[in-house]
């Protein structure tokens, strides 16, 4: 039986009817039509399912929709604003942070909650954050330094401001 | 990856929640989710129901009262890792928050709720038993009890809830004056449970130890208290030869399995140098 | 590392060596990647499989009643349908047969045995509750030792005359000069070690969306396909659908390493399902079958002796080994090689004579054996040689950098006939040996290690060392094909009038970052900047055929090709710019990006105006237009080679070990993309860490699999993969038409040995040898107390 849920997705209220169990990873990409949020495992290991839930990284694949109800989600589609990539966006070009990009959207998403909290970090900051998001490609060793130059990046911008 | 289907609902406050956990016998509580989730989505979990008691006001509270840290349901482990009260008076628990899973799912887990699962290989029921913590729960029925963790931690995924009761906090004891305390974990990678978990505490006047907790997580059916080494510290100061045999002592005590992550011999010798090398640690370190 | 350049100088002109970042990255950060999981048709239908609880069983019945009767369920397709239409069985890229689904009896832990066809994914995963299956469990056959032991139970007694488990006998090399070898020999050394079973686990599973359209008579299928026009064949062949009206699409791939090579049950039920129910059906597997049921990599039991006279000379080689085939023979590899290219076992060493023997068997477990970065198990050779290697220095007492040294291939000797036959193009291997060395700070290492020894400490630190060479970039047509099939590949490059162009090719990227490197290859050829150039790979209607992606072959095989018809262009681009500027076609000269005319630079025609030209004024007689095709057929496979060297901390009381300084010397002759190239060994490095350290997939003995989902299979987090400093000397191809080697796998293949001889060198001197991979710190712990006992 489906119940109602209003959730606020990229500054955007939408309302939808939902069987309890649908998870929030499919609501995101299904009903949503958002597909930056990935699945890539069965036992919430991975992840490439990470979005923010009020501002704080949340594997998408072990909510369910319902408990989004009320509360603020923000995906990779809504990194960007008026056009203009977010600085992580930006660094994760620049330093060759992705290879094939499937969990990119979630590192990105996890990265720029971490800046936000932390804007000055240390290489092994930048490692604990991400460390509940694998990648198979990089290595690693770029998404540290896709950080780092975000991190500059925001600080240089927050000093002009 | 596809869980059954359930009714869902989400009281508005602990006295509905209680309704619903009498009325309905196949209901389970979800808060964080981070261990009941998986469960359902591998379908080793089918529950009828699903009591969300995530929007229920009040049971976020983590402070200091009444001689006790109250740690409410819903509080994230995301928050014990960042809490001042935590850093500088429960540093058991200080130093395990950062090491339970990984830090998203950090966000959504509860310390609660994972001593409501009971996983032998869980961080905080190690963690809880060295500090001599308790759960409390209610009921519609039955209405408030306070529960030792040694009593609520009965068996593998076996605590002792009523069905139709809800923990609605922990509580870990204050530490006194001068204390120390550590936890210790062997862990394959970030994220992966525990190999062997050693949690430790000594409460200690004038350098002689009054309260000792030695808690042991993945080496047992589920977290052993290592009762026999603790009652070793306990009315002497921690000398290199003491710290050694009550290292010995909890090696004894556990109860470890072979098993892919090492031989119970193996497991057995981490526990020994873990107690050791926690014991050592507050030895250097007691905080008054 | 030095200053990066993006684009041509005046000092460095071309488009070679340059870190152009990556075009194909705005789709990506913005989310918009195109995997299969994404695409959504109308009318389409969902597919999960049922998997087997048992490794080896009976099917005596199967009652599908209840699931078909669910709402929502639209058909359940299972082993006796297919039957009707001898889709049942299918044959694998070795020439064997798998099932597509089980008939008689179930042959491993998760074989697929039916399916169910579904209006929504979740109604789906609920009918599997509902179909019944009557098992009759049998002994499960665990090891290949036990399968070849007599009176083994018979996995394969579908097949007509197979009476035992042995899948098949390979030799390589010469027995007899071998023997004389060691015959001579003044010391054998020998060890003997398993690579585990292990699995490329990319992030993103496998999985397709087959869409028969009745009214059009084409299939349109979507796959997660590293060789979509191989497997476009195979259908072809296998369900009786004309080639012309099957279209594969490979959209992005969220990683492939290998996974994505074999042709899946998967593939197969939902394109037959499609073509019986009229609607698309989309399949994606989930982690638990990933793991359980698709191309696994290595499951190698190896025993290697090396001959050494009194100076320390390597005189022969001697390698046995046993291969775990699962229970259907399906590497993915050249067909000539029944295992890979494991005969170049000799590595970077000149060993005048060796012999290598391999027996295959059949156990209850998934097929596979030939993926995961492993160059046609180069990466299984290479470990035992450089484990060999290593320890033979230490049985001799030579330092193992030194013995290396004297035992390395020489410069002089290229091209160099290896003793089981092949031809290195091209190596200098002692110069990487020495960086490695100087930025590792060795002679301070060592002598670091000996102190804390001294001083008995509880941490220990090791070294350890892997000099690689390996062959990539298969290859040449007298030598490789894979079911038949030549394994040449393919570029087609169009310039458009105002001087862009599209580049297709028969490879197919899964993150390597083709759009970039390709594009730079015709950039650096024809002059057009990269930005100019759109490169497209995957859609078989739309692209020249190829053998795909995998074993590093692509820029040895299809870079090959675009340089070449790139050249072509180039050739008529000269004749319509003779033909513009009047003068002979000897008069001009190529400048990177336009034609000048020698004695008058003044006048210029760059390759932008002669692409207008070409198709609003060419030469009367010439063909309009600016395009050409180019099949290229490798004369070689190239030898790219590395050292890489791993120093970690050992703790002796508990085992935990972490690296604390990787160094990696790798030489790929030239680097188009030094960036791109650069990514690739790190996520190299990183694969090969994980193996040493913690990946295995492992089995009960009834046969239950034990790493079937990430709780199990270990991936390593940020947290626990090093940091990598990188390094490089340039030796070119003499043969590749850009000096370029293959390069993707070679941190995978040389690092396992760089990491484990290092964990074993911290702990020698307590008496430890060996320890094989996984190097769990349960294992290291075990290794320490049985020596000491």
């Amino acid at each position: 039986m489906k119940q109602t849920i209003t959730v606020t997705v990229n500054g955007s209220a939408r309302t939808s009817g939902v069987e309890p169990r649908l998870l929030l990873v499919h609501y995101i990409r299904e009903v949503l039509g958002l597909r930056g949020a990935h699945v890539g495992c069965d036992t919430t290991s991975c992840g490439v399912c990470t979005v923010l839930l009020d501002g704080l990284p949340v594997k998408s694949c072990t909510m369910f929709a319902v408990q989004a109800d009320g509360r603020t989600i923000t995906t990779v589609e809504g990194m960007a604003t008026n056009g203009q990539l977010h600085p992580v966006q930006a660094a994760f070009h620049a330093e060759h942070g992705l290879q094939c990009g499937f969990c990119t959207p979630g590192m990105m998403l996890v990265a720029k909650a971490f800046l936000e909290e932390n804007p000055d970090p240390t290489e092994e900051e930048i490692r604990w954050a991400i460390s509940g998001n694998l990648c198979r490609c990089t290595g690693y060793q770029n998404i540290v330094k896709a950080v780092q130059a975000a991190a500059q990046n925001m600080k240089q911008t927050e000093v002009a401001q | 990856m596809f869980p059954s289907n359930f009714e869902y609902r989400s009281p508005a406050s602990v006295d509905e929640a209680l309704a619903l956990l009498a009325e309905h016998e196949d209901a389970k509580v979800l808060a964080g989710g981070q261990s009941l989730i998986p469960l359902m989505k591998l379908r080793f979990a089918a529950p009828a129901m699903l009591v969300d008691i995530g929007r229920i006001p009040g049971l976020d509270t983590l402070a200091e009262e009444g001689g006790s840290l109250r740690i409410g349901a819903l509080v994230r482990n995301r928050q014990l890792e960042r809490s001042d009260v935590v850093s500088d008076r429960y540093p058991t628990v200080a130093a395990a928050a950062p090491l339970i899973s990984d830090p998203v799912v950090r966000n959504q887990g509860t310390l609660v709720g994972s001593l409501c699962h009971a996983d032998p290989q869980g961080d905080w029921g190690a963690v809880m038993l060295a500090l001599g913590g308790s759960v409390v729960a209610r009921s519609r029925a039955g209405g408030e009890r306070v529960i030792p963790i040694g009593e609520f931690l009965e068996g593998p995924f076996t605590c002792s809830l009523r069905p139709d009761e809800l923990a609605v906090e922990a509580r870990v004891p204050d530490p006194g004056a001068e204390f120390a305390g550590t936890y210790l974990k062997l862990e394959r990678k970030v994220g992966d449970f525990a190999t062997v978990g050693v949690a430790v505490f000594v409460a200690t006047d004038g350098g002689t130890v009054t309260r000792a907790g030695i808690g042991l997580t993945g080496v047992g059916a589920t977290n052993l208290k290592a009762t026999a080494a603790e009652q070793a510290l306990v009315g002497n100061s921690l000398s290199d030869e003491l710290i050694d045999e009550a290292a010995r002592l909890a090696a004894e005590e556990s109860d470890p399995r072979t098993d892919v992550r090492g031989s119970a011999e193996y497991k057995r010798d981490v526990v020994r140098v873990y107690v050791a090398r926690g014991l050592r640690s507050v030895a250097a370190a007691p905080v008054s | 590392m030095t200053t990066v350049e993006t684009a041509p100088s005046a000092e460095h002109p071309g488009w070679l060596g340059k870190s152009v970042p990556r075009i194909e990255d705005s789709r990506f950060i913005a989310g918009r990647g195109n995997y299969v999981e994404d695409v959504v048709l109308p009318n389409m239908l969902h597919m999960a499989i049922l998997r087997s609880p048992y490794a080896h069983a009976r099917i005596n019945s199967i009652d599908s009643s209840a699931a078909m009767a669910l709402p929502g369920v639209v058909a359940v397709v299972t082993g006796e349908l297919l039957a009707q239409h001898n889709l049942a069985w299918m044959p694998t890229l070795s020439g064997d047969t798998q099932a597509v689904l089980a008939t008689d009896k179930v042959r491993f832990q998760g074989q697929e045995v039916a399916c169910v066809v579904a209006e929504d994914r979740y109604v789906a995963h609920d009918a599997l509750e509902l179909i019944e299956v009557d098992y009759e469990p049998l002994p499960a056959v665990v090891t290949p030792q036990q399968a070849l032991e007599e009176g083994a139970p018979l996995i394969r007694d579908d097949k007509e005359g197979q009476a035992d488990n042995r899948v098949y006998h390979w030799e390589a090399g010469d027995a007899a000069a071998t023997e004389a070898a060691f015959a001579q020999a003044d010391r054998v050394v020998s060890l003997s070690t398993f690579y585990p079973r292990s699995h490329p686990s990319p992030l993103e599973c496998c999985g397709c969306i087959a869409d028969v359209n009745p009214a059009s008579g084409r299939a349109t299928i979507w796959m997660t396909s590293q060789a979509p026009h191989a497997i476009r064949t195979v259908f072809a062949l296998v369900a009786g659908l004309p080639e012309q009206n099957i279209q594969i699409i490979s959209p992005d791939i969220g990683g492939g390493f290998g996974n994505k090579v074999p042709v899946y049950p998967g593939y197969v039920v939902a394109t037959a399902a499609s073509l019986l129910i009229g609607r698309p059906v989309k399949w994606i597997e989930d982690r638990t079958g990933n793991l359980i049921s698709t191309g696994f990599a290595r499951d190698f039991h190896m025993t290697g002796e090396l001959a050494l006279n009194g100076e320390g000379r390597m005189l022969g080689l001697r390698v046995k080994m046993l291969s775990d085939q699962g229970y259907a023979y399906a590497d993915a590899q050249p067909s000539k090689f029944k295992a890979g290219l494991f005969h170049i076992v000799t590595g970077s060493y000149d060993i005048p004579a060796a012999h290598v023997v391999t027996d295959g068997a059949y156990t209850n477990k998934a097929p596979g054996g030939v993926a995961y970065r492993c160059s046609f198990r180069i990466t299984e050779a290479s470990f035992l040689i450089e484990r060999l290697v290593n320890h033979a220095a230490v049985e001799i007492g030579m330092d193992p950098a030194e013995f290396r040294r004297r035992n390395f291939i020489q410069p002089d000797q290229f091209p160099y006939r290896s003793a089981t036959g092949f031809v290195y193009d091209s190596g200098d291997y002692e110069p990487a040996l020495d960086l490695a060395l100087e930025q590792a700070g060795y002679a301070e290492l060592r002598a670091e290690q000996q102190r804390r020894r001294a001083a008995g400490e509880t941490k220990q630190l090791g070294i350890g060392i892997a000099s690689m060479t390996e062959a990539l970039g298969a290859g040449p047509s007298r030598d490789y094909d894979i079911l038949g099939i030549k394994m040449f590949d393919s570029a087609e490059l169009r310039v458009h009038p105002t001087g862009k162009a599209i580049l297709k090719l028969g490879v197919r990227h899964q993150g390597q970052g083709h759009e970039t490197t390709f594009a730079q290859i015709v950039a650096h050829e024809l002059g057009i900047p990269p930005t100019d150039i759109v490169v497209q790979e995957g859609d078989t209607d739309n692209t020249p055929y190829g053998l795909g992606t995998y074993a590093s072959r692509s820029t040895p095989t299809a870079g090959a090709a675009a340089a070449l018809v790139a050249r072509t262009l180039r050739e008529k681009a000269r004749k319509i710019a003779a033909y513009l500027l009047e003068v002979a076609e000897e008069d001009l000269e190529w400048e990177g990006d336009r034609f000048t005319v020698k004695g008058a630079p003044e006048k210029v025609k760059t390759i932008q105006e002669v692409a207008f030209a070409a198709y609003t004024n060419h030469p009367q007689g010439m063909d309009a237009g600016l395009e050409g095709v180019k099949y290229y057929d490798p004369p070689n496979l190239t030898f790219p080679f590395a050292t890489y060297l791993a120093v970690v901390e050992v703790d002796t009381e508990t085992g935990e070990w972490k690296p604390v300084k990787v160094v990696a010397v790798d030489d790929c002759g030239v680097r188009i993309n030094p960036m791109i190239v650069e990514g690739q060994i790190m996520g190299g490095l990183t694969e090969g860490y994980a193996m040493a350290a913690m990946q295995q997939i492992t089995f009960d003995s009834d046969g239950n699999c034990i790493g079937s989902n990430f709780m199990d299979y270990l991936i390593p987090t940020a947290m626990e993969t090093p940091h990598f400093d990188l390094y490089d000397t340039c030796t070119p191809s003499p043969h590749h038409p850009l000096g370029c080697k293959g390069v993707g796998e070679s941190a995978t293949v040389g690092s396992p040995a760089a990491f484990v001889n290092a964990v074993v060198d911290a702990v020698s001197h307590l008496g430890v040898t060996n320890i094989d991979m996984p190097v769990l710190s349960s294992r290291v712990w075990e290794a320490v107390h049985a020596a000491q006992a």
